[in-house]
């Protein structure tokens, strides 16, 4: 974090039904309620570029390398106009995925990983980076045991692992695992071995936060001294 | 000759199997670049060659969107930087990689150097953006139209009535005086593409002379890399 930049970046990674999400949710009520200046901000949801994304995906466009570069697009959007302004301003700023997301995904669509990382040379390192450690059969199962309507994409039926859609998103989800993986002591993830329920979870991770952020600091003052 | 990706190119994809020409003709607005398309594209296609065309804003993928977006006055330099690679990128799988390996000639009006001299214009990381661009192919042939910015401004008067918003670099040095702006800005992107010259090599092509006078040298120029 560059110096004098009072915000603090938080940042939940992990696989689809990791449960990530939902800690992400339960930590931010939580600042919330609590008074606390907070941000929320989620993958893919810049206006000005999820359409495109949307589009692309729906209609099979998208290649390993536009893929890569609509997320960031994406990204850098959400990054210039709202991560680094309330970082800038005293926020804390909680992102569920980040660039991480991109590392692993691109990686596993064969894309170079020098590139990808140079493609987001302009964001900033978390102050916390929690990695939602789910073994990979609980996570599938999480997604798998309703037998949803996978999405193209999501399932990696891009990269032509399988025909059928389930045993190509396993497929696909083990490698990002896998991605995940390397990149936790690199990027010095805290990493949650996610095998408890979810109150147990949110305490952990809000400890954590406790621990690792001067919370005061971030209460609302209306009578500033 | 095989082709070559300026950078890490584009994974699952081999150029040396890439028969085809690409020829990039380069310049601002008014440099009389479409119309040297057109007729390279006639003297070439009369000649039995087959030609396609692409050109910035012209994807499947973003071309619409990228519009809308273009208006929003909250587009940065950086987003709207990523959002013309993607366009690139979209035009380069889709259209110029299958047209090379068919072996026919790719006609580029603007490649990535007009991407690049923008956004060093803007003041984002050259060495960032140069990287980034490490996916496009190295063309067979880049020649760029050099023109004075006032006999720029005057052709866009003639053609337009009004000078482009962008061309003008309104949304980078914006003054008082549109006219202004967009001089300072061409000549901004003129300094920036003859340093641009000197790393990848273009040939800059006087667009002040005739149509004509131009097309000669071009025709002259292209022979030899199609034969």
């Amino acid at each position: 974090m560059p110096v004098g930049m009072p915000g603090k970046l938080i940042v939940v990674e992990g696989l689809d039904g990791s449960g990530k999400s939902t800690q992400a949710h339960l930590l931010r009520r939580w600042l919330e309620i609590g008074g606390y200046r907070v941000y929320f901000t989620e993958w893919n949801s810049s206006p000005l570029v999820k359409n495109v994304t949307k589009r692309g995906k729906k209609d099979q466009l998208l290649t390993p390398t536009t893929f890569s570069i609509i997320h960031a697009t994406d990204f850098a959007d959400r990054f210039e106009r709202q991560i680094l302004p309330m970082l800038h301003a005293g926020y804390i700023v909680l992102a569920d995925r980040y660039i991480f997301t991109a590392f692993a995904r691109d990686a596993v669509r064969g894309v170079d990983r020098e590139w990808v990382r140079n493609l987001y040379r302009f964001a900033i390192k978390p102050d916390l980076t929690f990695f939602f450690n789910v073994p990979l059969e609980v996570a599938l199962g999480r997604i798998l045991d309703g037998r949803p309507k996978l999405k193209y994409y999501e399932a990696g039926m891009d990269m032509g692992f399988d025909d059928d859609i389930y045993q190509s998103f396993r497929i696909f989800q083990g490698h990002v695992y896998d991605e995940y993986i390397k990149m936790a002591d690199e990027f010095g993830f805290t990493v949650l071995d996610a095998s408890f329920t979810p109150e147990e979870e949110q305490k952990q991770v809000r400890a954590i936060v406790q621990k690792k952020i001067d919370l005061p600091r971030f209460k609302y003052e209306w009578n500033a001294p | 000759m095989s082709k070559q990706f300026y950078g890490k190119g584009i994974p699952h994809l081999d150029a040396e199997r890439l028969k085809g020409k690409l020829i990039v003709i380069e310049g601002s607005d008014g440099s009389g670049r479409t119309t040297q398309i057109n007729m390279l594209r006639d003297w070439l296609e009369e000649q039995g060659n087959a030609t396609v065309e692409i050109g910035i804003k012209r994807s499947q993928l973003v071309a619409t969107e990228l519009d809308i977006a273009r208006q929003s006055t909250t587009l940065s330099p950086m987003t709207m930087t990523l959002y013309y690679a993607c366009d690139f990128a979209d035009q380069l799988e889709h259209v110029i990689i299958p047209s090379l390996r068919a072996n026919f000639i790719v006609l580029a009006d603007r490649y990535i150097y007009t991407l690049i001299a923008r956004a060093i214009a803007r003041r984002l990381n050259r060495n960032w953006i140069s990287q980034l661009y490490g996916i496009a192919l190295v063309p067979d042939a880049v020649f760029y139209l050099s023109v004075e910015p006032t006999t720029l401004a005057e052709r866009t008067f003639r053609k337009n009535d009004t000078l482009s918003y962008w061309e003008s670099g309104m949304d980078v040095h914006r003054q008082v005086d549109m006219y202004r702006s967009f001089i300072d800005y061409q000549r901004k992107l003129e300094h920036i593409f003859m340093d641009l010259q000197q790393e990848y090599g273009f040939v800059i092509v006087d667009g002040n002379r005739s149509p004509e006078t131009v097309y000669e040298e071009l025709v002259s120029r292209i022979r030899p890399i199609i034969e």
